[in-house]
This record gives structure tokens, C-alpha cells and sequence, in this order.
């Protein structure tokens, strides 16, 4: 960006300001989606993620400059992505791919033994 | 942070004022990137030796288990107390100290010397560099990687002593514990990893940003690229060991439960007073998320070193660059995804197993590749066999060994067989012991006369290497005898509770035979020590009585290191450097010498 | 001896040294966070069926939070530019702005925190439970202010008829007292960790800030090329801590 002239810097902070109030917009949004009662865990998962992911794009886009910048970057943050991506899904898939007859902690007893607990 | 440079201008009167620095600035604070990398160097030679003399201690309680230790025994009893009472080694202590060895060995030995020391002597001169990117967030990891040390040491003193879980730390054993010797470790691996962090921070951008101009990436010597893919996986690595330290931290400073189950039993069976809900599983998949990685950080350099020293010594172009090249970035690339082969054992199912243990045979194609090419630039060369050369050498079948014993731990099926018995031990220290630490041996008899401007005496060092190769294999050679008939790792009285001259009869006993061999094995420990000494001595000495560099470059290479003044000034080149050819023309038809330097023009 | 690319970018990678670096910094803050993130989802799918609590925080509070730290945003990217246009008089104003929301953040957090701290759970001998704040803690006897915002109050609802009265309870009656830090369960430990984590990320980011906008600024006079690359650079990693804001407040305070 150091090759910006004025100009060019004024329209920017233009779409600067068009962040920001898209992001106010996104936090509006999240929030007012969590009142909204959602029956499926699974949609208001999706929703909040969706919000965040759009305003973690703006921020990182427009803010860090990411929408304009240089390969060796973009290299560097895809291969960050991809084995943070791999530690999640690997994990998550290792808790999920047990042996048949697997009991998780948790799974029944102890929600029997503490009802006040489960209540909250 | 902030973008830090210590040299802003004018240029002039800085260096005028540099040489006037005292004692302090100079060998202590500096920024210079070969004083950082000397600092390194000497610190974690320092810390090899004492994880090494940890590991002696223990040998001797493996091979007479409840017998005093002879001439040192008291001497513990006296700082430890009554870990150490009588002399005799509790096995609180023994687990103290393989907990120790482990760490130190890993964390403060070997990856600061491999990566930390040579990395920052070498790189910058290879590149031709006037020194790193960021001189003063240099000489902080230095910094942070001293006090990550002491606080290492310091934890031997505390009540309870040192931390017991081993250098993987498993919770819950590692939270349950009593006494804080874990918190210490964990306190102590957060100053590490900082220090790691920002060290590799610095080499990836100063090897992207400070390259010659001329230096391709395809000119790059191997251990320049070895480097930066070391660097590259410690910066992704660590952080998850990070976030895990904190977490156990605060299981044990807090009293969460991020790795403490519901229903947990405490020691002696009462249920622990924790909240519950964690995952112990978690710890091993974040730890060995950074564990498994970490070998490749262990290895990588050290077969940079080799590869320097093979192209030098044999007078020839190093085999198949491209090929090594493309071959280590699938190493590192795929070293990120085989880390769950450490964990057959926890009960993961079938199709995760089938994964981990693709991935874990994918990976060892490019360390053959990378090995095999090391063997046929040995085709054919006019060898010569120098001290660097003959422990370079000695790297490619040790490492050999180490890595082709890895495979039936790889496979699910036998792992189950062979996890946690002195196999293991066997097979990961052929890796790091004769196979890493020969390489580094090899570097410092390589780069000694550049950092010193004299010659390590050749003929003990010849000693030193043939006493360490062949004790070397008399101590890790029994063990996977000893592994395969079933013997457990970690047991401080070395198997003779489960010996059949305890229990006749006993299914799966060990026989007497393999009893007998920890004392042999301990034996072979004991004298590695004492080949040690010729290294030591002839450390020191030569640098005020070694045989004095006639040349800036007395080994004949073509890397750009060797074209600098002996030893290079602060700033490095004392010419601007242009960068023309690739890194190893040697031996190139027509050309008056044996060698090309890169930096002269065709 | 000079070390190039300290100001301007390097031709075939088109960076200066300082911003290649702390890009690299935060990849490796990606790996550190994103560890985190993944704990969090393993223990909640791990977690018994009903036992993660939910509105354990001020979703109100939070909002406001956020808004406070996007705000900061706003005004790092404008500082940024300000010195790009060459006013140093607006480039002082906006990152003061800066300064105020991140320590008006950590007042918010702090707050946060102590509700927390406060916030008991009281188990009677008779197996009732009572949840609420504390308001006198003495050899003989309890007080609590049972929570009326908080979803976790719903069974202390059930046990008293009065929601809102304070209740009086004897130590003797009490078989177990806590309160909600990061001990009471694990949906609150990595909620302590994390937001925790980001605090001091906020603080060190502000301590930085701080630096280049108090004494570190005289640099604008002798180079100023520079001192707006470490401005540039400082700025992405607020925005970085933003990021990560971004996605802790819908993951901690509404899922």
C-alpha cells in the first residue's frame, strides 16, 4: 500500500468507513439471530459462524489489506489455514472414529448424577 | 510487536561506535547474528552434556536398580535430599530425571544447537546476508531461551522436585502429580517456545528478504532450505503446544479441567476434586501435533549439515538438488498430518488408524529420496575423509537404521506390540543420537575454522568419532532386542520386576539374558561419556593452539560462507556480493580448480 | 552496515522486512488461537448431552464490547491513513481513540470478569440448589442475591417462590460453595482462557500503540516513511486481535 498516493488514499478511507458500518450491521445481526429462538442447533451454529466468517472477511480484506497483497503473504496464510485446518478436523474426526462399543465419559452417567448441573 | 532493526543511520558512526563496545555488549548482548549463534551453540552443547549426564545417572539405577550410586550418589543425596537418600536413586527422581533428559535433550539441546546455533552462524553468511532481519528480536529469543533454561534447572531444587510425566507430559498424570515441578516445566516451555517462535519468525524473513542479489531459490545451498522449511514448521507448530501449556496450566494453577474426564480418579482412587468434562486425549493430539513435527526439526538440519559436508568432501555437485528440495518441502508439509501414529494405543478407530498410518508411509518416501540421494553423490567421488566428512558419512546408515525401524511402529498392527517398550527408545535415538547429533558433530568440525580462524585437531578428532560410533551402537543395537522381547520403557528398576528370575514361569517375562543387557548397555552409556572428553578438550584448546586457516577457505567450498573474512566481521562481506551459480560446482570439466564459489562471475 | 528492505519493499517480493515479519507472527497466532478453538469444540462435543451451559454471560455487555473493539478498528486503519495523507495532527486523534477503546475493552472485560468472580453456585445439604451473587460472606451465614438475567438462575427459580429477595442461608445448611471461575466447569475454563489470552493480546497491542503514539511518535520527524510502516504494522495486529474478537464473542456469549 506504501505506493498509494493521496488520492487514492481518500477513496480507501471511503470504503473504510463502508466496513465499519458493515460491520456494526453483522454484530446487529448475530445478536438479534441469537433471540430469535432457532429450533435447529445446527442453523443457529451456522448463522453466527456466517456473520463472523463476513466480518472477519471485512476486517481482514479491507483493514489488513489483504484483498491487495503480496503472494509470499497469501502463501504464508494458506498453508497457516490449511494445517489449522487439519488439526481441527483431525481431532474433532479422531473423538468421533472409535471403536464400536466406545462409551464417552459423560454420556449418560453423569447426566444422571447431576440434575442441577444438567439444568443450567 | 513492532517492526524492530537495531542499525537505523547513518551507518558510519554506528560501526565506528560498535567497536568500542565492551565486554557485555559484545559477547553478551549482542546483535551480532555469529555471537547469537555462538551463544547457542556453547549454551546448548552445555545442556546436551547435562541432559546426557542425567541419562548416565539413570543407567546406572536400569542396570543395579536400589544400589548407590557410586561417586556421585552422595553428592545428589547432598543437593537433592531425600530423593536421593543413602545414595540410591528413588524412583520419584528417576522419573524426574527421564522427564528431564527428554526435555533437555529436545528442547534445550538438540533444536538449539541444530536450528538456533547453526542456523543463525550459517544462514546469513550462505544467503549473503549482512545479518538477520530483526538483529535485536534475535538476541531476544537468545534471551528468552536462557531463562527458559535456567527455569529448566532451577526446577530440579524445588519441593517435589522436577517434573515427572515424561518430556510428552500427559495429563491427567502430569496435572495429578504432587508438587509443582510441572508448572516450573510448563513455565519454563513457555519462555522456550517463545524463544523458537521468534527465532523462526526471524529466519524465514531474513532467508525471503535478505538473499544476495542473484541467490535464486534454486541456488540456495540444501541447508539454507533445510532451515527454512525447520523454521517454517516450528512457527506452525509450537503454537498448539502452546495453547495446550496454558491450558495445563491452568488445570493446575486454576483447577479447570481441560484434560481432566468427569469421574477421575485421584491417586490412591478417590475421585479428584475436579469439575470434570475434559478430554485427556486432547493433550496428546495437541502435544504430538508439535511432537511429531518436531522430529523433522530435529532431523532436517542436521541433514542440511550433511549435505554440505558430502558435496564439499566428495568433490562433487550433491545429487538430484531439485529432487532433495521438492523432497523436503514434502516432508515438512507432510509432517504436519502423521502425529496420531503416536497414539494407536488410545483407542482410535479403524479409519482414523488407516489415515495417520497412510500418511505416516507417505513420509517416509521423500526421507528415502533425500537419503538415497546423499548415497549416490558418494558414487564415484574422490572421497575425503576428514573428521566432518567421516561423521557426515556415519549420519547416512545410522539415520538409515533409526528411520527404517520407524516403519513397524508406524503400522498400527505392530505399534501395538512395540509401543512404549525400549524398541522405541532404540529407534527414535538412532534417529537423534548417532543420526542427528553426528551431523551436528559434523558441523562443528566443518564451521570451526570459520567461526575461530583455526583447525580442530584432526586426530582426536578422529578418536572422538570412532569411539562414538562404535558406543553408540552398543547402547541402542541391545535395545531393540530388548524392546521387541517386550520390555517396558520408564520403569525404574530397568524390567527386573517383570524378570522371570522375579516371577518363574511368568507369561512374557524377561529372561535373565535381557536383564543382563541393561548393564552392558549402561557400560557402553558410561564409555560414550568418556569419548567425550577428547571432543571437549580439543574444543577449547584449539581455539588458542589449533593449526591456524592458511585460506578464508581452508575445506575448498563453493557457498558463500567460506568467501567471507575468517572470522567474517560484524556486517559479514567486506565486498558487495553478486550471486552467479548455483551451490555446488564442483569439479566442473574445464574449469583451472576443483571448486566454483557462487559468487564468481562466469 | 545497513540491513535493506528495513523501509522500502524488496523488488521481487514486493514486502518490507517488518511486515513480512509480523505476518509470519500472526500465522503462527492463527495456529495458537485456532488450538484453542479447536479444544473448545472438542469439549463441547464431548460434553455430556445438556451440560454445557448457555447464558452464563451478558449478551448486552458483550455486544457493547464488540462494538467498542470494531470501533478501535476503524480508528487504527484511520490513523493509518492519516499519516499516509500526511496529517499528524489526525493521525494523533484517531489513535487516542484507539487507546481509550482498548482500555475502555479491558474495563468492560474486567467487570465481566468480576460478575464472574461473584457469582456463586450454593449447594444445600438438601440437595437444592442457589445461584446468585454474593453478597455477605460471614463464619455463620451466606447471603446470595439469586440472578434474575441469567438462564442459570433457573434453579433457583424453582427452589424459592422469590426470585429477587435475597436469601439468607446458614453455613451449616451449605454442602458445597463456588463460585463461577474458570474451576466451576470446562465451558468456563476455555471461556477464562481464551478471553483471557485475548485480553493481554489486547494490552500488549495497546502497549505498542501506546509507545508509537506517545514517545515513539518523534520518529514521524526523522523518518517518517518508516514510522508509518510501524504504524501499518501495529495496526495489523490490532486488527488481528479484532479478528479473533470477532469470533470469540458469537462462540462464547450466543452458541
Amino acid at each position: 500500500m506504501s505506493d498509494h498516493d493521496a488520492h487514492d488514499i481518500q477513496k480507501s478511507v471511503r470504503r473504510y468507513l463502508f466496513v465499519f458500518y458493515a460491520l456494526i450491521v453483522g454484530t446487529i445481526l448475530t445478536v438479534g439471530a441469537s433471540y430469535a429462538k432457532i429450533e435447529s442447533v445446527a442453523i443457529t451454529v451456522a448463522v453466527a459462524l456466517l456473520i463472523a466468517s463476513v466480518k472477519a472477511f471485512l476486517v481482514a480484506g479491507y483493514f489488513m489489506h489483504l484483498i491487495s497483497e503480496k503472494k509470499m503473504i497469501y502463501g504464508i496464510l494458506a498453508s497457516t489455514a490449511f494445517f489449522f485446518t487439519g488439526l481441527m478436523y483431525l481431532t474433532v474426526w479422531a473423538r468421533d472414529q472409535v471403536p464400536i462399543g466406545t462409551i464417552h465419559f459423560g454420556d449418560a452417567a453423569t447426566h444422571q448424577s447431576e440434575p442441577a448441573k444438567a439444568s443450567h | 510487536m513492532q517492526p524492530t532493526t537495531t542499525h537505523s543511520h547513518p551507518a558510519g558512526t554506528h560501526e565506528e561506535h560498535h567497536e568500542e563496545l565492551g565486554f557485555w555488549q559484545k559477547y553478551i548482548f549482542s546483535t551480532d547474528h555469529k555471537v547469537i549463534g555462538i551463544q547457542y551453540g556453547i549454551t546448548s552443547l552445555i545442556f546436551l552434556f547435562f541432559g546426557f549426564s542425567l541419562i548416565t545417572l539413570m543407567r546406572w539405577q536400569i542396570a543395579y536398580p536400589n544400589k548407590p550410586i557410586p561417586v556421585v550418589g552422595h553428592l545428589l543425596e547432598k543437593m537433592l535430599g531425600t530423593a536421593a537418600a543413602g545414595g540410591v536413586m528413588s524412583s520419584d527422581l528417576y522419573n524426574a530425571f527421564g522427564a528431564m533428559h527428554g526435555t533437555i535433550m529436545v528442547f534445550l539441546g538438540v533444536v538449539p544447537l541444530a536450528f538456533a546455533a547453526f542456523g543463525n552462524f550459517v544462514v546469513p553468511l550462505q544467503i549473503g546476508a549482512v545479518d538477520m532481519a530483526f538483529p535485536r528480536i534475535n538476541m531476544v529469543s537468545y534471551q528468552a531461551y536462557a531463562v527458559g533454561g535456567v527455569i529448566m534447572l532451577v526446577s530440579f531444587f524445588i519441593p517435589g522436585g522436577a517434573a515427572q510425566a515424561g518430556w510428552t507430559s500427559y495429563s491427567p498424570l502430569a496435572t495429578l502429580i504432587p508438587g509443582e515441578g510441572q508448572t516450573v516445566w510448563i513455565l519454563g516451555m513457555v519462555f522456550l517456545i517463545t524463544s523458537s517462535l521468534l527465532g523462526a519468525v526471524n529466519f524465514i524473513a531474513t532467508i525471503i528478504q535478505l538473499r544476495a542479489p542473484g541467490m535464486t531459490w534454486m541456488r540456495l545451498p540444501f541447508f539454507v532450505w533445510t532451515q527454512f522449511v525447520t523454521a517454517f514448521i516450528l512457527l506452525l507448530a509450537f503454537p498448539p503446544l502452546e495453547a495446550a501449556a496454558l491450558m495445563q496450566l491452568m488445570d493446575k494453577v486454576a483447577h479447570t479441567s481441560f484434560f481432566l474426564p468427569t469421574g477421575l480418579a485421584a491417586v490412591g482412587g478417590v475421585a479428584g476434586a475436579v469439575s470434570g468434562g475434559g478430554s485427556p486425549l486432547l493433550w496428546q493430539h495437541l502435544f504430538w501435533f508439535l511432537g511429531h513435527p518436531e522430529v523433522y526439526v530435529l532431523i532436517l538440519p542436521a541433514m542440511g549439515i550433511v549435505c554440505e559436508i558430502l558435496a564439499n568432501n566428495t568433490r562433487k555437485p550433491i545429487w538430484g538438488y531439485k529432487s532433495l528440495v521438492y523432497s523436503l518441502l514434502g516432508v515438512g508439509f507432510l509432517s504436519f498430518i502423521v502425529w496420531a501414529h503416536h497414539m494407536y494405543l488410545t483407542g482410535m478407530g479403524t479409519k482414523i488408524s488407516t489415515f495417520f498410518q497412510t500418511t505416516t508411509m507417505i513420509i517416509s518416501v521423500p526421507s528415502v529420496v533425500i537419503l538415497s540421494a546423499f548415497f549416490i553423490t558418494l558414487w564415484g567421488g574422490s572421497i575425503r575423509f576428514n573428521t566432518p566428512m567421516l561423521f557426515a558419512l556415519a549420519f547416512l546408515p545410522m539415520f538409515g537404521i533409526g528411520g527404517l525401524t520407524g516403519l513397524p511402529l508406524g503400522f498400527n498392527f505392530s505399534d501395538i506390540h512395540l509401543h512404549d517398550t525400549y524398541y522405541v527408545i532404540a529407534h527414535f535415538h538412532y534417529v537423534v543420537a548417532p543420526g542427528t547429533i553426528f551431523g551436528l558433530m559434523a558441523g562443528i568440525y566443518f564451521w570451526y575454522p570459520k567461526a575461530t580462524g583455526r583447525m580442530m585437531n584432526e586426530f582426536w578428532g578422529k578418536v572422538h568419532f570412532w569411539l562414538s560410533l562404535a558406543f553408540m551402537n552398543l547402547i541402542f543395537q541391545p535395545m531393540f532386542a530388548q524392546g521387541m522381547a517386550g520390555m517396558l520403557r520408564r520403569m525404574a528398576d530397568g524390567g527386573a520386576n517383570y524378570s522371570l528370575a522375579n516371577t518363574p514361569n511368568a507369561i512374557g517375562g524377561l529372561s535373565d539374558s535381557l536383564i543382563h543387557r541393561n548393564a552392558s548397555i549402561s557400560h557402553a552409556a558410561w564409555a560414550l561419556g568418556l569419548a567425550q572428553i577428547p571432543f571437549i578438550i580439543n574444543f577449547f584448546v584449539s581455539m588458542y593452539n589449533g593449526k591456524r586457516v592458511t585460506s578464508d577457505n581452508p575445506w575448498e567450498a563453493t557457498t558463500l560462507d567460506w568467501q567471507t573474512p575468517t572470522p567474517p566481521p560484524h556486517g559479514n562481506f567486506t565486498k558487495p556480493i553478486r550471486v552467479y551459480r548455483g551451490p555446488y560446482e564442483y569439479s566442473v570439466p574445464g574449469h583451472p580448480k576443483d571448486f566454483t564459489p557462487q559468487d564468481q562471475p562466469s | 552496515m545497513d540491513i535493506p528492505y528495513v523501509v522500502q519493499p524488496r523488488q521481487d517480493t514486493g514486502l518490507y522486512n517488518a511486515k513480512l515479519g509480523i505476518w509470519l507472527f500472526l500465522a503462527s497466532e492463527v495456529m495458537l488461537f485456532g488450538a484453542l478453538f479447536s479444544s473448545y469444540i472438542l469439549l463441547r462435543v464431548g460434553a455430556a448431552p445438556g451440560a454445557w451451559p448457555h447464558g452464563l454471560l451478558n449478551i448486552p455487555i458483550g455486544t457493547v464490547n464488540t462494538l467498542v473493539l470494531i470501533t478501535s478498528s476503524i480508528t487504527v486503519v484511520m490513523a493509518w491513513a492519516s499519516l499516509k495523507m500526511n496529517q499528524f495532527g489526525r493521525f494523533k486523534v484517531f489513535q487516542g481513540f484507539t487507546l481509550l477503546c482498548a482500555l475502555m475493552f479491558v474495563g468492560i472485560k474486567s467487570y465481566e470478569y468480576h460478575d464472574k468472580f461473584t457469582h456463586y453456585e450454593v449447594i444445600l445439604t438438601d440437595g437444592t440448589v442457589v445461584d446468585g451473587h454474593l453478597i455477605e460472606r460471614t463464619k455463620e451465614h451466606v447471603v446470595i442475591h439469586p440472578a434474575a438475567k441469567h438462564g442459570a438462575s433457573n434453579a433457583a427459580d424453582k427452589s424459592h417462590g422469590d426470585a429477587h429477595a435475597e436469601v439468607k442461608i446458614p453455613v451449616a445448611q451449605i454442602k458445597k460453595i463456588e463460585n463461577y471461575g474458570p474451576w466451576h466447569n470446562t465451558y468456563l475454563a476455555i471461556y477464562f482462557t481464551l478471553t483471557a489470552l485475548h485480553a493481554l493480546h489486547v494490552l500488549g497491542g495497546a502497549l505498542v500503540i501506546g509507545y508509537l503514539w506517545g514517545p515513539g511518535s518523534k520518529m514521524w520527524k526523522t523518518d517518517p516513511e518508516r514510522f508509518t510502516n510501524r504504524i501499518e504494522v501495529s495496526g495489523l495486529f490490532w486488527h488481528f486481535v479484532d479478528l479473533v474478537w470477532i469470533f470469540l464473542f458469537p462462540v462464547l456469549y450466543l452458541l
